[in-house]
């Protein structure tokens, strides 16, 4: 009897919800303040993404990458070039790979920028959003100069980049890197020793690594457990094994080392695209910037004026496509949120047969009872901000 | 018959028209209102003009020059939009609850002196008048956030509860220093003894008033009462009751167009006046920082205007740069360090008076 009488207090946080991070729906059991479970529900942005990718030739698929983590989105398609390139064993040029690196490190940075100052809104630091969706938003004019988009960008494409950089565009980001470290340098102040913000996130959400690996986490959730566990270093993939950069590591797994293992990386990253640039000035990056290799990679406006043969082949591409030999593959990258792998599956035919996208962020939502539960409601939030989530992918 | 008659002179007299012999309080108590809300006008166009400079943005700037007139744009846009009632919300408390907000914040103002002699009542327990009133505006947000019959507001409104009683007893223990010192309840003797007694007078720079003012020897109550001030308003850090990112925005959910307005105005005006005891309490009230010649031409009222400009630029700006506490966080922070801090002040504070003899002699007592 006295066990009916008492019944815990069901709140629906979200869909509609300032801090659900997109169409997150959660329903919190609550005991007073304290969470006694956190259900979260799923689905309310999927679009089938991965069967709509059955139906496309594997270039038409490309635009469905920037849809998954709308935060980061080049990444994405960063994942399902390689992927395409494996199974057609392309080699992209070196140009290529490393507009590629830069525009993976700008995509980094666009994220945990994104994450970071999100966060602080969680635990309710109005400021530092402001500030850094300022640098987002010279990053995305980036993005828009490279490709026409800020964000939907299908630049990265199997075979190599859409198009070359032109210097100015390449001499702009090299401008930016140094204040944007500086704007690194004032979020820090406001957020890194602040007394407020350590309190409500240090020690909160905490996982073992132990833990971490079992519910499959990757990227930042792993390294804030004490992994030293990144794509880029442990199995590289394009020019990273050349590049010179740090991998952070934190050492409690809570929110706190999460953060600032994401605002080590983004000084990182621009180291990275640093380096890049440097090499795109040099001789060793003058070459093309996509493969001719096995004709995937539509040929040249002005070769179309002359040559048959390439006005031939531009329409054989963007008509039936281009063909994948038989087989199947899984490739993986370091996306900003941990590892985002793409599962492709070839019948040989100009579509892919099967496409499975492995989000990072799907292992992490899945583990918010894990790490929510007997903390108290607002850490909901503190948490779910850590854990940096983007519905576009775990939906799809 | 007597009685009536002085009582409509007390409240309606116009002295030039030959109705009776005083000026009517009830023509005093509305220029206080309309003074005190165009005030909050502007006050709320600060605070987000404040806000936007930290941000590195231009804050509101198309009504009106400068967006002076953003504040009256939002009154009336909030007066013609409808108002939605949740069907199973209780529809007399729910509208009941934004009206006592305001009207209680607007009542306290009716102590407070903004001049020598300028106050609309000057009653000698006014601290405790406001203390009363300040303790009764948590039942604004209660029966706010229990009408709703929402999960949200109700959340909010038990955190509410909770906080406010939780800073209200060091805001009582803040002033009860303060009261040691001064001896009497009403606030014009309050500010008066400020400027009568203190470590200017001990340095024997008379002139320099600032130095005699009570944040300097009740330095560290001061800082308490400002941030209790925080609590007490619902300012961040410690917003909890409509913390955006845990309770979208707590006990105003469900509320749109002029009630919610209500409250928001109810609660610059509680902002406001708790600045207002700040700078009685602890900055002076209306007098000039020094006692010479250019200082001493400005009217007092400026000088308190200007003060509690000052002290509603700290508030404005901690907003903008504070995250937000727990609530258990909050609540330790309450009872276990401002509670023992105040509560040892006291103590040292009349230690000190009985030992020195030190403290305000003139007044009531």
């Amino acid at each position: 009897m006295a066990d009916n009488s008492m019944r815990t207090f069901n709140i629906n946080f979200g869909p509609q919800h300032p801090a659900a991070h997109g169409v997150l729906r959660m329903i919190v059991e609550l005991d007073g303040e304290v969470v006694e479970r956190v259900d979260p529900h799923i689905g309310l942005l999927h679009r089938g993404t991965e069967k709509l990718i059955e139906q496309k030739t594997y270039l038409q698929a490309v635009p469905y990458f920037d849809r998954l983590d709308y935060v980061a989105p080049m990444n994405q398609e960063h994942a399902y070039a390689l992927a395409v390139e494996n199974m057609l064993g392309i080699k992209v040029p070196m140009r290529g790979q490393l507009i590629r690196v830069l525009y993976s490190e700008i995509g980094r940075i666009l994220s945990h920028m994104l994450n970071i100052t999100t966060q602080a809104l969680d635990v309710g630091a109005l400021t530092p959003p402001v500030w850094g969706f300022e640098q987002r938003e010279i990053l995305m004019v980036f993005y828009e100069r490279a490709c026409g988009s800020r964000m939907h960008a299908a630049y990265i494409r199997p075979g190599g980049v859409h198009q070359d950089l032109p210097q100015e565009l390449i001499d702009d980001i090299e401008a930016f890197c140094d204040p944007f470290l500086k704007v690194c340098d004032d979020i820090e102040t406001l957020l890194t020793g602040n007394r407020i913000f350590k309190q409500r996130n240090v020690d909160i959400g905490t996982v073992s690594l132990e833990d971490a690996w079992k519910w499959g986490f990757s990227g930042v959730m792993v390294r804030g457990s004490g992994a030293k566990w990144d794509l880029r270093k442990s199995q590289p993939y394009e020019c990273y094994e050349r590049l010179d950069f740090d991998i952070p590591v934190g050492k409690n797994g809570d929110n706190y080392d999460r953060y600032l293992i994401r605002m080590e990386e983004m000084r990182q990253s621009t180291k990275i695209m640093r380096q890049c640039i440097d090499l795109l000035n040099s001789s060793e990056g003058k070459t093309a910037v996509s493969s001719s290799d096995g004709k995937i990679v539509p040929p040249k406006r002005d070769d179309m004026n002359s040559s048959m043969e390439a006005l031939i082949h531009h329409f054989k591409l963007f008509s039936e496509g281009y063909k994948v030999p038989k087989g199947e593959i899984y490739t993986a990258i370091e996306a900003p949120k941990g590892e985002f792998g793409v599962y492709l599956i070839s019948d040989g035919s100009n579509k892919p047969y099967r496409c499975k996208v492995k989000p990072p962020s799907y292992a992490h939502l899945s583990a918010m009872d894990f790490l929510s539960r007997g903390y108290m409601l607002a850490d909901v939030a503190a948490i779910l901000g850590s854990l940096d989530i983007v519905f576009g992918e775990i939906d799809r | 018959m007597e009685f009536i008659v002085s009582a409509l002179d007390y409240l309606l007299g116009i002295p030039f028209l030959g109705w009776g012999e005083n000026i009517g309080f009830i023509y005093k108590g509305l220029l206080l209102l309309v003074a005190l809300l165009i005030f909050i006008a502007f006050i709320l166009l600060a605070d987000r003009k404040i806000w936007a400079a930290v941000q590195m943005r231009r804050g509101p700037n198309v009504v009106g020059p400068l967006g002076l007139f953003q504040s009256f744009a939002d009154l009336l846009k909030f007066v013609f939009k409808e108002p939605t009632i949740p069907a199973s919300s209780d529809k007399f408390l729910f509208l009941l609850a934004p009206f006592i907000t305001v009207m209680l914040a607007l009542a306290a103002w009716a102590v407070i002196p903004l001049d020598y002699g300028l106050a609309l009542a000057d009653i000698n327990v006014g601290i405790l008048y406001i203390l009363a009133i300040s303790s009764l505006s948590v039942y604004g947000i209660i029966i706010g956030g229990w009408a709703s019959n929402s999960k949200y507001p109700f959340l909010s409104a038990l955190r509410s509860a909770a906080q406010m009683v939780s800073y209200e007893v060091s805001i009582g223990f803040v002033i009860v220093t303060v009261l040691l010192l001064v001896g009497s309840l009403n606030l014009t003797d309050i500010v008066i003894a400020q400027s009568e007694m203190g470590l200017a007078y001990m340095l024997g720079v008379p002139w320099m008033n600032f130095l005699n003012w009570f944040w300097l020897p009740l330095f560290p109550m001061f800082v308490i009462f400002f941030i209790s001030l925080l609590a007490e308003t619902n300012r961040p850090p410690f917003d909890l009751p409509e913390a955006e990112s845990e309770l979208v925005a707590g006990f105003m959910v469900e509320y749109g167009s002029t009630p919610y307005m209500m409250y928001m105005l109810g609660e610059y005006v509680s902002i406001v006046l708790m600045c207002a005891l700040t700078v009685i309490l602890f900055m002076g009230g209306w007098a000039a920082p020094l006692e010479i010649a250019p200082f001493t031409w400005v009217p007092g009222m400026v000088w308190f205007i200007v003060k509690v400009g000052m002290v509603f630029f700290m508030v404005s700006i901690v907003k903008a740069f504070v995250p937000r506490y727990r609530y258990d966080q909050l609540m330790r922070l309450g009872w276990k360090v401002f509670l023992p801090i105040s509560i040892f002040m006291i103590f040292v504070v009349a230690l000190v008076l009985q030992l020195t003899g030190w403290g305000w002699h003139g007044g009531l007592a």
